[in-house]
């Protein structure tokens, strides 16, 4: 059962991915992973349990390892009321699904959550609420689909060839 | 009839080939020029390139800065090192600058960032080439891949926020004191969207400072600080041997005066004074006056923003003939080696040196947690940086507080955060 873990606004690449770990290899840099303000995340976050935030997250710098992060511990969409422009991209790039989205403050920490990508919906089973998801746009959809960037590369360097 | 453009509508509908473009339209731009560091660069493209089958699209386009693990610590970054060395030379990369300095620095030094051009760059910090009149915006490793296997990118055209800096600045306070007041009036949460520096105390700014108008759009969340290229602008490149040849068609990309933007804002510098952000954001600005008690055990002079040769300046007209109070550590990273150069030429390095100041190796240091002068729980630092979100120059539990070097210097003479005027000679 999927279940929602809340943070606040400005969460940065330096809480998601530190500075002085980024030498490690992503799966040990996963490990510290918001620690420095949930020291059990990494520990206690299972596979498709979905993060909601506040604004601006993703702040600051461009290490994509802040998403590798919070896809290697199993992290199955981010939600947030914004996101910083780098890691939006970075997310749906390594194929880490991220939506905009308002309704942050009705998700409590450890509601049980259910997301459904091909329907497009969201539902909060602890209040019983649901929630559409505004769809990707243009060619961002197509980036996605492939299964990130690369895969989407691979397919258009092959028909090339 | 061609709509009227701001900056970004403008150097996009360049990089698209269109004629024009709206905010909102999602377009493929041609990038002239691509770069990255050690630590987003190589290390990071090599693994997916390899898996494409794919070179670099145009390696005369692609620029490669070591910087984050210069000088090598340990035998992990020596091989991260290595691994960029290794890329430069079989991928043909001649814009090559290794262990020169930091990239956003290096780069302006050697002419490559110009009026009109389109750059992606794979460090945050990439909208400092705005300052020059070019389209800059930081990218992801696997965004940046796409990049230099293609050349091109998506990009959604962002509305333009316009900041007018009117006025004259005030002794003592300089572009980094602008900038901490804009994150807490403007907020860090402005995502796609690019902004546009204008006014009096702009076009008197060097390209120094202009640069740190641009580097900290990164703070402010921005895709691109801009300023329009000026004199000033042809000026700093001439000097650098490349110069820009069709003057005229550079000053076209300044904004129509009938643009649309997002947001008009307007602040009079002659109102401002010295400011000071608290741990752990950069919009948790006010100030010097208001953090007149907090003790520093460290004072950090580094990074693209805040290390360039006026910085060092700033921080050396405060500490002529003072010393560094005995329970502070004051670290200096010159941003390259140009600068480190010149410093010592001009004696502010026997300045610095004479006050008690650490003379750090030129790269990113301490300031994206990587390099020497990193911070120990409870340790409290003044930063002439840009960013002190929580954890980033070291331990988590450190404070970290963001200043303009000659705060930074001030601070570090007094032992406390110190408002650098009352140190300065008023003439």
């Amino acid at each position: 059962m999927a279940r929602a873990w809340v943070f606040g606004d400005g969460i940065s690449t330096d809480l998601l991915a530190p500075g002085n770990k980024l030498k490690l290899d992503p799966p040990e840099l996963a490990r510290h992973c918001m620690t420095a303000i949930e020291p059990e995340f990494p520990n206690l976050v299972s596979h498709g349990d979905i993060v909601f935030a506040g604004r601006n997250f993703g702040q600051g710098s461009s290490r994509e390892q802040a998403a590798v992060s919070l896809k290697l511990l199993g992290v199955g969409a981010v939600f947030a009321q914004s996101f910083a422009r780098i890691f939006y991209r970075n997310a749906l790039n390594l194929g880490l699904p991220i939506f905009d989205f308002a309704d942050v403050a009705e998700f409590s920490a450890g509601d049980h959550v259910d997301l459904d990508l091909d329907h497009g919906t969201l539902r909060n089973k602890s209040t019983k609420k649901s929630y559409d998801i505004q769809p990707l746009p243009g060619e961002l959809m197509e980036i996605v689909k492939a299964g990130g960037l690369i895969n989407y590369l691979e397919k258009q360097f092959n028909t090339a060839l | 009839m061609i709509r009227p453009a701001t900056m970004a509508e403008k150097l996009i509908a360049r990089a698209a080939g269109l004629a024009s473009v709206t905010p909102g339209q999602i377009v493929t731009a041609n990038v002239d020029l691509a770069f990255a560091h050690d630590s987003s660069g190589p290390r990071r493209w090599a693994p997916h390139l390899e898996k494409l089958g794919v070179g670099l699209w145009d390696p005369a386009r692609v620029a490669i800065v070591t910087d984050h693990y210069v000088p090598a610590t340990d035998a992990d970054s020596a091989a991260i090192l290595k691994t960029t060395r290794d890329f430069a030379r079989e991928y043909e990369v001649e814009k090559f600058f290794d262990m020169i300095g930091i990239c956003h620095l290096v780069l302006p030094e050697n002419g490559l960032m110009r009026p009109g051009e389109f750059v992606a760059g794979g460090d945050s910090h990439s909208p400092t080439g705005g300052a020059f009149g070019a389209y800059v915006a930081g990218y992801g490793a696997t965004d940046m891949v796409g990049i230099v296997a293609t050349g091109k990118t998506w990009i959604r055209v962002p509305e333009t926020i316009r900041i007018e800096l009117d006025g004259k600045l005030p002794r003592g306070v300089v572009a980094k004191d602008v900038m901490l007041k804009l994150c807490r009036e403007v907020g860090l949460d402005n995502a796609f969207c690019a902004f546009e520096f204008g006014g009096r105390a702009v076009e008197a700014m060097t390209m120094q400072e202009r640069m740190v108008l641009s580097n900290m759009t990164a703070e402010l969340g921005g895709e691109a600080g801009l300023i329009a290229p000026d004199d000033t602008t042809f000026e700093f490149l001439r000097d650098r041997g490349k110069p820009v040849l069709d003057e005229a068609k550079s000053l076209g990309f300044a904004p129509d005066s009938d643009a649309r933007y997002l947001q008009r804002k307007r602040f009079d510098m002659a109102a401002m004074v010295p400011q000071v952000a608290a741990p752990h954001s950069p919009d948790n600005t006010d100030n010097v006056e208001s953090f007149s008690s907090v003790r520093v055990d460290q004072a950090y002079v580094g990074a693209c923003v805040g290390a360039k040769l006026s910085d060092l300046q700033m921080v050396a007209k405060v500490l002529k003939g003072r010393k560094v109070a005995n329970h502070v550590r004051l670290l200096v990273a010159p941003a390259s080696q140009d600068v480190m150069r010149k410093a010592s030429a001009d004696g502010t390095i026997q300045t610095l040196v004479d006050a008690g100041a650490k003379i750090m190796p030129t790269g990113c240091g301490a300031c994206a947690g990587m390099g020497a002068g990193i911070l120990s729980d409870g340790d409290v630092c003044i930063s002439s940086t840009n960013r002190n979100f929580q954890g980033r120059m070291g331990h988590s539990g450190a404070s970290v507080y963001l200043g303009s070097p000659y705060t930074t210097a001030a601070s570090a003479v007094v032992g406390r955060i110190a408002d650098p005027r009352d140190l300065m000679e008023m003439t």
